[in-house]
């Protein structure tokens, strides 16, 4: 069985994972990392959004495999301690949310696009999120809450804009 | 049900890759896995062994050769549209890589795997065909017009691996598509370029034999490169795909429409 070395939200591990395991798999079932959602396992919602080396990546379509090597961040690996991350404080409070499920990977893509792109306005806001999927169709809210985000995040981002 | 088990391989050379893929049988090359991920969960691919090319550094990075630029098969679509010789060299490259699927397939989706696969929506034919690259593997150098060959079929011979694409630079390049408002593939899109070698127009998401050059089009561009020059000019929709998203007619015509706000987006 492959053995891999990655890094998980600042901590290594060194594991052995069948060729065929799914990056998101390995994140919930080895790992206990349940904050990144399966949705549609078709790489088109975007609910299993996770960064790879600092990048956004549908973690339904890498092979933990493909994973030896580099930093994950999930989720669970943006708050400190009890202190939330700006994006999520920002979804909070524009409720940038209304089932939740969409949310950790809408918010590991906004987190990713801000540090991706300097000056954030809606459209590229909009843009930025083509692949995570609402199915509460909660956009608006969302998008005020990136900006907000961005903003919080020390971004010139031209909020409500 | 899940992905069928098969042994993966990581070879860190090009002849280490191909003596992999051959001694294993059936197997596949994986390189960003944006495709061949999904299909394998579909089960529409059950490869025996899959050969990951990410180990081969020299598969990487973008590079200026005389007048053209050469990128590495690997190179995934968000450092094509970021790189700042691409943007300055050939922005309409640029900004193609930059709206193909979303930044998560961007950030994994390499132009070589979306090259070998050949979908005949993808964005990355239009930009090969369209620029006139070349396609540069492990044992020769393919020319864009030799390269595609039919629906998700390339020239490409069992085992050869795409190293590189080399694009000449243009005089003026645009890109317009009309993405597929779900998958963002391109319902149409299309490439227009100018430049010494003259002018060519190529077409994907039309195609029923995938990604095609339109005669007709770089005939009235070559006299006169303006987006009137194309008046007049009509697409049959004999060839053209036709499917729940759009009938073939609306498919022709957007080739016509594009093709004109692409030659606006060259003359900027």
């Amino acid at each position: 069985m492959p053995h891999i070395s990655l890094t998980v939200n600042g901590t290594p591990h060194r594991l052995d994972v069948p060729p065929n395991a799914l990056l998101v798999d390995v994140l919930r079932d080895t790992l206990a990392l349940t904050g990144t959602h399966i949705g549609c396992d078709t790489s088109q919602c975007g609910a299993c959004t996770v960064h790879i080396d600092g990048r956004s990546a549908k973690s339904c379509t890498m092979l933990a495999v493909q994973a030896d090597g580099v930093q994950v961040t999930t989720i669970e690996g943006l708050s400190q301690g009890t202190v939330l991350h700006p994006m999520q404080e920002a979804f909070r409070n524009n409720h940038g949310l209304q089932c939740g499920f969409c949310t950790p990977g809408m918010i590991m893509a906004a987190v990713a696009l801000v540090d991706t792109i300097p000056q954030l306005d809606e459209a590229a806001v909009r843009h930025g999120l083509e692949g995570n999927l609402c199915r509460c169709t909660g956009y608006q809210n969302i998008v005020a809450a990136v900006l907000e985000g961005a903003q919080a995040m020390g971004q010139n981002a031209k909020v409500g804009g | 049900m899940g992905i069928q088990n098969f042994d993966y391989l990581r070879p860190s050379d090009l002849s280490a890759a191909r003596d992999a893929y051959t001694e294993a049988g059936e197997a596949r090359y994986l390189a960003g896995g944006q495709t061949l991920i999904p299909v394998m969960k579909q089960r529409l691919a059950q490869p025996v062994a899959v050969v990951d090319l990410a180990g081969i550094a020299e598969l990487s990075g973008i590079s200026i050769e005389g007048n053209a630029i050469v990128i590495g098969a690997m190179t995934r679509h968000a450092v094509v549209a970021a790189s700042p010789d691409v943007r300055r060299l050939i922005p309409a490259l640029a900004h193609l890589a930059g709206q193909i699927g979303d930044p998560q397939v961007r950030n994994r989706g390499t132009m070589g795997g979306s090259l070998a696969n050949n979908d005949p929506s993808a964005d990355y034919p239009a930009a090969v065909l369209g620029l006139g690259a070349t396609v540069l593997t492990d044992a020769r150098e393919i020319p864009a017009d030799e390269f595609f060959d039919g629906l998700f079929t390339t020239a490409l011979q069992e085992g050869e691996i795409i190293r590189a694409v080399k694009f000449p630079v243009p005089e003026r390049a645009g890109y317009v598509k009309f993405s597929h408002p779900a998958s963002r593939f391109a319902l149409v899109g299309v490439m227009v370029s100018k430049s010494a070698g003259g002018v060519r127009v190529a077409a994907t998401g039309a195609g029923q034999g995938g990604v095609f050059r339109v005669a007709e089009m770089e005939a009235a561009l070559a006299k006169n490169f303006s987006a009137a020059a194309l008046d007049g000019i009509s697409v049959s929709p004999d060839d053209i795909i036709a499917d729940m998203h759009a009938p073939a007619a609306y498919r022709a015509q957007l080739i016509a429409v594009l093709a004109r706000r692409a030659v606006q987006e060259a003359l900027k």
